[in-house]
Order: structure tokens, then C-alpha cells, then sequence
């Protein structure tokens, strides 16, 4: 029964992340970006931006120039995620990359930094006046349901084990549309249960800054509107058409 | 700290970037006067608020949703860490908290999650979802008018979201539902009407040349031409119109004068384009920053220049770099060897390298100079090659200019400079309160190199903030005359080829070569 309701439930999740998120991107690729407006000083050729890009989403470097401690725990935060990410894909590949091997020994200690990056997170939530004013509801819930998946997670790691072979069956088994049974630990069916939600509600809520980081004008335009002339849509070129 | 409302005096010490207690609805008073039926309908908008403005206002952001993919990716992306929330120079000054962009943010944010996000159509309550009402509205109209599009949250983004983006939007809306901003609107119409946003008729600009023609005459013994209209100049000179007539304004044109006289060029202002600022930008409407964009356009086709040269304003600035070939280019008809278009300090460091200008910097000496890197110069636009040369070279041409320059702390400066607090559609006098607070980290920043260096000027390089600090430099104790023009200190030590001064020199000179 828990087989059957987790394999539907993880079938809507991907098809809710990944259809919800394609049509989010594609709606971010689609609309028009009418003037010239990185934020300068700016690179100037678009490699350039590219790398300027690069360095947000990976050292968050705008984030680091505004303030140490958010730096900090949500760098913090997103890398031991990525690494937890990473380990996790071992439960979906046969034979298990070199790579994801190499972070196998390391889980406890990414998901504890981790959950201290969340707690630290939520904290300053409650704690600082002018965070705790602009916070809403779905903000304390989603750090909320990411600080649950982790506790979850590290339960199943280092408290009460659940039988990781047949886990790992049922994973590839959904990939391969040949369900197999899934271990019934409570831990793990919680576990699931919270990942297939955060799955479910990406694409819908602010967890959308993923791919919008991508898509910001202000930083992944490069700086040269005097040597390459930035086309307008094509409404304001019919008026200069005109003139 | 001191208390918001504390007498500015008080608040001039200290350091610029305190941070205050927060003090809910501080400023929800604060609001520009409206724009009359008359001023909303020569810009092609309604003359009151129309009667369905909750379902025009609906519309007109989905319109701007799908037109704009910075105000698309804004709204969806913000995940209120707090990045932003100590940066607005309107909160520090206010402590307001609907002076913190992410806040400033959500009372839009707010409403597109209700009309265009799924979570916010079914459950709103769970992501701060709201309809728009009366009160929202109201709340529109008075913090997004307290805003002055600086950008300097946008810096401290990790998404780069811009405020300024979306205050441009909701000033749209407003504009399309008929509550404008008398301000701006009145200044538009204007510049349609007349071609600068002072409302100066050609005839009495020609004057105003003349007599400063005569001005300079009389200080330098030399004859400075100003043209006006002149058909086949090789540069067109496009500078904000308060550089017509205010001070300390008028003194850097008469600084501009002086270095076109002295490169030997052949230039004009043109009266139908007498008008650099585009107050389009700040009322966030493309169509109507475009309008005035062609006027220059036009302008430079019909005086048949080569070349296009813009004088020291901020916003200016980025329209006309950054936008000015999107909305009335290609400008091919201009001479590629030169920038397209060119600032005036870039013309001025130019020369200035070439050695072509002679300059006495001991005549500013009684100066002790520092310098105001105008938002819309230092984070929407650039000069020179190289990244970061909006903040090089203004600072080259006053070092080559005065012997005495300090620059403020760094965290004031530069990328991370302060609004003047009268910038983006505000520098009107309902808006005082608001003026005098916002400038209050500039001002403790001018205080620190003032108690530390001695400093006595500075200089600014944007119409808008020279005559925001002629306003807020004497509240905070300093004198009304401290703000200057960049180029007022070029025309200061510029010394004109066979003037008085070159003759004063020249004996100086020959007398101390005589002694040794």
C-alpha cells in the first residue's frame, strides 16, 4: 500500500518540479527585456557577465558585499545541500559515480552543518526586527519543511536505520516503471512525504529564485550599450522607425 | 541614535550608516502633490483616477509583467533574506520600515501574487497575498514616492533585484490610472511643450548665453562663445536645463564653455532639445522616455553634428548612455571614432591627457574638495573603457584640477555611494521631509571628512543632487554654497589661451624664473 501511494506520490511531485519549473522558465526566457540595465560597474563583454553570474551562484558574491552572517549561513546552507544532493543521487544510479562515492562518508557531518545553517536561518527570522517584519508565513514554513527533511534525513542516518538496499530498489524502480516495495520505517516514509512536497510547491513559490538568479538583468547583462545597440521591442522600434 | 524627528542638526553626526529602530508608519503621511487633469492628459493619461482603476491597475501590471522580464524575475524571486533591508538611504533616514526595498517591494509583490500567482489566487494568507485596495493604493502612492531609484539595494541583491524597476512599474500603473505625480508630469509636459523642463523659450535661453558670454568675457578678457542653434557644429551639447540658470549649476556650464573654447571644437546647444534629464525614467514610462529621447535625436539630425556630448547630470546620464540608441538609435549618422554619445568629463580628462588644457590648481586652493558619486553615473552607466570608470574619472579631472581631495568612507562611496535623497521624481518641495531624511548618511559622511580632513566643498556631478545639497547642506550645518559643480573647479583653474589670467601666470612665472 505504502509502495503504491509513495511511487504515485513521487510521479506527481516530478511532474509538478519539472513541469512547474519549465514553464516558469520558459515564461523568464519569453518575456522581453526592453532596455540596457546591469547594475555597474559591470562586465563588459558577456563572458564577462557570465562569470558575473557564475559568482553569485556559486560564492553568492553580492550577498558577501551586503552582509557576513546571511553570507555565511545561506552559503553555508546551500552547499551542504548541493553535497547532501550529490550524495543522495546514489540511491538513483547503478553503478555509483566516483564522485558520489567520494561524499558517501561525509553525510552525518553535511546534514548536521546543514540543519545548524537552517536553525541559524529561522532563527534570525524571530530575532532580528527587521527581518521578523518582512517574513511571511510561507517564509517560516518553508525553512520549516527544509529543516524537517534534514532532521528526517539524519534520523535515518544515525538513529534509526532503514533498509537502504530496498530503498535504493525502489528508486530505480520508479525510474524504471517497475515498482518495487518500499521499506515501511516511519522515519523514512516522513522523510519522503517532506521531499515530495518541497518538490511539489518549488515551482510556486519563492524557491523560484533558482533559476531566476539566472535570469536577472541586473547581473547577467554585460555593460556595453555604446559599442552594441540593445534592439527595443519591436513597438518603441516602430516609433524610432517613424522619426 | 536620534530620534527620527529629531532637528536635523542633531542628526548630522554619527555614523552614516546607523542603523535606526524601526518606527512603523513613520512616513505614511509623506506623499507628492498630484498631477492636475491638465498635466496627466498632455502625457496621454487620465485626467483623475478612473472609475474601474482596480481592474485597469490589474491589467496594466500584467501588461508590464509580460513586457519586462527584470519585473517578472524580481517579483517571483525575492526571498526576503534581509540583504536589502539596511541599505535605502530613505530608511536609514526614516527607519520606516516600508522604507526597506524588500518591503517597498512587496506592496506591489503583494498584489501580483494575489492576480498572478497560483499559491496567491488560492492561498494568499499563506504568502502575504493581498488584494488591491484603497489603502494599498494610498500606501503606493506614498512609498513609491520614496524611492528615489538609486539602485543602491540592487547592489547588495544576491538576485540583483531592483527597486527601481519595480517603482518604475507602479508609477506607471498610477500614471495609467490617473494619479500621477505633479512633479514630474508638469516637468514632461514641459519639456513636450517647450523642450526643457524648465519651460525656458529659446529666445530667453539665447539671452541667458549671451550674458554669460559677457560674464566670462569680463572675467578672463577672453570671448567665450555659448552657440545656440548653430547648423553644422561638429558637437551637440545636451546638458540638464538647470545648468542654465542655477548655481552652482551655471558655473559648471561656464566650466564646459571653457573646455570646448580651449579644445578648439565647433559646438551648439540646441533649444529643441535644450533639456538633457528624461523624467520619463522616473515615472517608469518607456513610451515617454522615448519621446523625449527623439527630441535629441531630432535635434542633433537637424544641426547636422558629428558628435554628442553630455553635460553633468545623473539619470541623464543612464538614459543617455544606456538607452538613448535603444529608444531613438541607431545613432549611425554620428562620427564612430568618438564615443556615442560622450560625457562632458570624459571630453575633459581626454584633454586633459593630451595636455592641451592649461590649469592652475592653486586657484582652488582655498578648497578643500570631495566628491558625490551621483547614483544613476555610479550604478547605471559608466565612462571611459573600462568598468568603473564613472568613478575614475570625475575624480581624475578634480585631482588635476585642486591640490586638496579626500574621499568619503568607502562604504559611502562609489558602488555603494548615497542618494543625495532628492533624486528619481522627488526633488519637489512637498517632499522635504522626506529630502532632508534621506540625506542624512550623505551628510554624516560629508561631516567625517569635514571634522577629519578639513573639507569644505563638494562636488557633484547631477543636477538633481547639486540642487537637493543646496537645499539640505545648510539643515545639516553646512554651508549652502559647499556643493559644486566638476566642472565649476575645471573653470576655476582653467587658465584660456591669452585671457588675464594666462598673462598673470605668465609674469608670475617669468619672475620666479628670473630669481633662480
Amino acid at each position: 500500500m505504502a509502495t503504491v501511494v509513495y511511487a504515485a506520490l513521487f510521479y506527481l511531485a516530478t511532474v509538478a518540479f519539472v513541469g512547474g519549473l519549465a514553464v516558469r522558465i520558459a515564461q523568464f526566457a519569453r518575456t522581453p527585456t526592453p532596455l540596457r540595465i546591469p547594475t555597474t560597474p559591470a562586465p563588459t563583454t558577456r563572458t564577462g557577465a557570465g562569470l558575473r553570474v557564475a559568482s553569485e551562484v556559486v560564492l553568492f558574491q553580492s550577498l558577501f558585499k551586503s552582509n557576513k552572517w546571511i553570507w555565511l549561513f545561506g552559503w553555508i546552507f546551500h552547499v551542504t545541500l548541493a553535497l547532501v544532493l550529490v550524495r543522495h543521487l546514489r540511491y538513483f544510479l547503478q553503478p555509483v559515480p566516483t564522485a558520489v562515492a567520494l561524499v558517501q562518508p561525509y553525510g552525518l557531518l553535511f546534514g548536521l552543518v546543514m540543519t545548524g545553517a537552517l536553525v541559524a536561518l529561522l532563527s534570525r527570522r524571530f530575532l532580528v526586527p527587521r527581518v521578523r517584519y518582512i517574513s511571511q508565513v510561507s517564509d517560516y514554513l518553508l525553512l520549516g519543511l527544509l529543516l524537517l527533511i534534514a532532521l528526517s534525513g539524519l534520523t535515518l542516518n544515525a538513529v534509526a536505520r532503514t533498509d537502504i538496499v530496498a530503498t535504493k530498489a525502489f528508486c530505480l524502480g520508479l525510474m524504471r516503471f517497475d515498482l518495487q516495495p518500499l521499506p515501511t520505517d516511519s522515519a523514512l516514509l516522513v522523510h519522503l512525504m517532506l521531499v515530495a512536497a518541497l518538490m511539489i510547491v518549488f515551482p510556486f513559490s519563492r524557491l523560484l529564485h533558482a533559476p531566476g538568479v539566472f535570469f536577472s538583468p541586473t547581473r547577467n547583462q554585460a555593460d556595453n550599450a555604446r559599442e552594441k545597440r540593445h534592439a527595443p521591442p519591436a513597438r518603441l522600434e516602430a516609433v524610432v522607425k517613424r522619426a | 541614535m536620534a530620534a527620527p524627528d529629531a532637528p536635523t542638526a542633531d542628526r548630522s553626526h554619527g555614523d552614516p550608516l546607523e542603523m535606526p529602530a524601526l518606527c512603523p508608519g513613520a512616513m505614511a503621511a509623506s506623499k507628492p502633490y498630484p498631477a492636475s487633469p491638465a498635466m496627466q492628459t498632455a502625457l496621454g493619461f487620465p485626467g483623475q483616477l478612473v472609475e474601474d482603476w482596480h481592474d485597469k491597475a490589474i491589467a496594466r501590471l500584467g501588461e508590464l509583467v509580460n513586457g519586462s522580464r527584470a519585473l517578472r524575475v524580481y517579483l517571483d524571486s525575492c526571498v526576503k533574506c534581509g540583504a536589502c533591508t539596511d541599505k535605502c538611504h530613505y530608511f536609514l533616514g526614516t527607519g520606516d520600515p516600508k522604507n526597506m526595498p524588500v518591503a517597498r517591494q512587496d506592496l506591489l509583490r503583494k498584489v501580483y501574487r494575489r492576480h498572478f500567482t497560483l499559491a496567491g489566487r488560492y492561498v494568499p494568507w499563506l504568502v502575504g497575498a493581498e488584494d488591491l485596495t484603497e489603502a494599498v493604493l494610498a500606501d503606493w502612492v506614498s512609498y513609491f514616492h520614496q524611492c528615489s531609484q538609486c539602485r543602491r539595494c540592487s547592489v547588495f541583491c544576491p538576485f540583483g533585484i531592483d527597486t527601481a524597476e519595480i517603482s518604475m512599474a507602479a508609477r506607471d500603473i498610477l500614471d495609467t490610472i490617473g494619479l500621477g505625480q505633479k512633479y514630474s508630469n508638469e516637468i514632461i509636459g514641459k519639456v513636450f511643450k517647450i523642450g526643457n523642463n524648465l519651460g525656458l523659450p529659446p529666445k530667453a535661453l539665447k539671452n541667458t548665453l549671451e550674458s554669460l558670454e559677457d560674464d566670462i568675457e569680463e572675467d578672463t578678457g577672453v570671448r567665450v562663445e555659448l552657440p545656440l542653434n548653430r547648423e553644422g557644429a561638429d558637437i551637440l551639447l545636451v546638458t540638464p536645463s538647470a545648468d542654465f540658470f542655477a548655481s552652482p549649476h551655471m558655473e559648471g556650464l561656464i566650466g564646459y564653455a571653457k573646455v570646448l573654447h580651449e579644445a578648439g571644437v565647433s559646438w551648439t546647444f540646441s533649444s529643441y532639445a535644450s533639456e538633457a534629464a528624461n523624467f520619463g525614467m522616473f515615472i517608469g514610462s518607456t513610451d515617454t522616455m522615448q519621446k523625449v529621447a527623439l527630441r535629441i535625436r531630432k535635434a542633433a539630425e537637424d544641426l547636422k553634428v558629428k558628435r554628442l556630448v553630455f553635460g553633468e547630470c545623473g539619470h541623464a546620464w543612464r538614459v543617455a548612455y544606456n538607452f538613448l540608441n535603444t529608444l531613438a538609435g541607431p545613432l549611425d549618422f554620428l562620427d564612430p571614432a568618438y564615443p556615442i554619445p560622450q560625457h562632458i568629463c570624459e571630453f575633459t580628462l581626454d584633454l586633459i591627457e593630451r595636455g592641451k588644457l592649461r590649469l592652475d590648481k592653486s586657484k582652488n586652493d582655498a578648497i578643500r574638495l570631495t566628491f558625490h558619486d551621483s547614483c544613476n553615473v555610479a550604478r547605471a552607466s559608466r565612462m571611459g573603457d573600462e568598468p568603473g570608470g564613472q568613478f575614475e574619472i570625475p575624480r581624475a579631472v578634480l585631482r588635476a584640477v585642486c591640490n586638496h581631495y579626500f574621499d568619503m568612507a568607502p562604504e559611502t562611496t562609489r558602488e555603494a555611494t548615497l542618494c543625495c535623497g532628492g533624486g528619481g521624481g522627488l526633488l519637489t518641495d512637498e517632499l522635504m521631509d522626506l529630502r532632508l531624511k534621506g540625506a542624512q548618511p550623505r551628510m554624516r559622511a560629508l561631516r567625517e571628512v569635514a571634522d577629519e580632513h578639513g573639507v569644505t566643498h563638494m562636488a557633484a556631478i547631477c543636477a538633481i543632487c547639486k540642487a537637493q545639497f543646496s537645499k539640505v547642506l545648510p539643515k545639516y550645518g553646512f554651508d549652502m554654497e559647499g556643493i559644486v559643480s566638476v566642472h565649476q573647479m575645471v573653470s576655476n583653474a582653467i587658465v584660456l589661451t591669452g585671457s588675464k589670467q594666462a598673462e598673470e601666470l605668465d609674469a608670475a612665472h617669468g619672475v620666479a624664473s628670473t630669481a633662480s
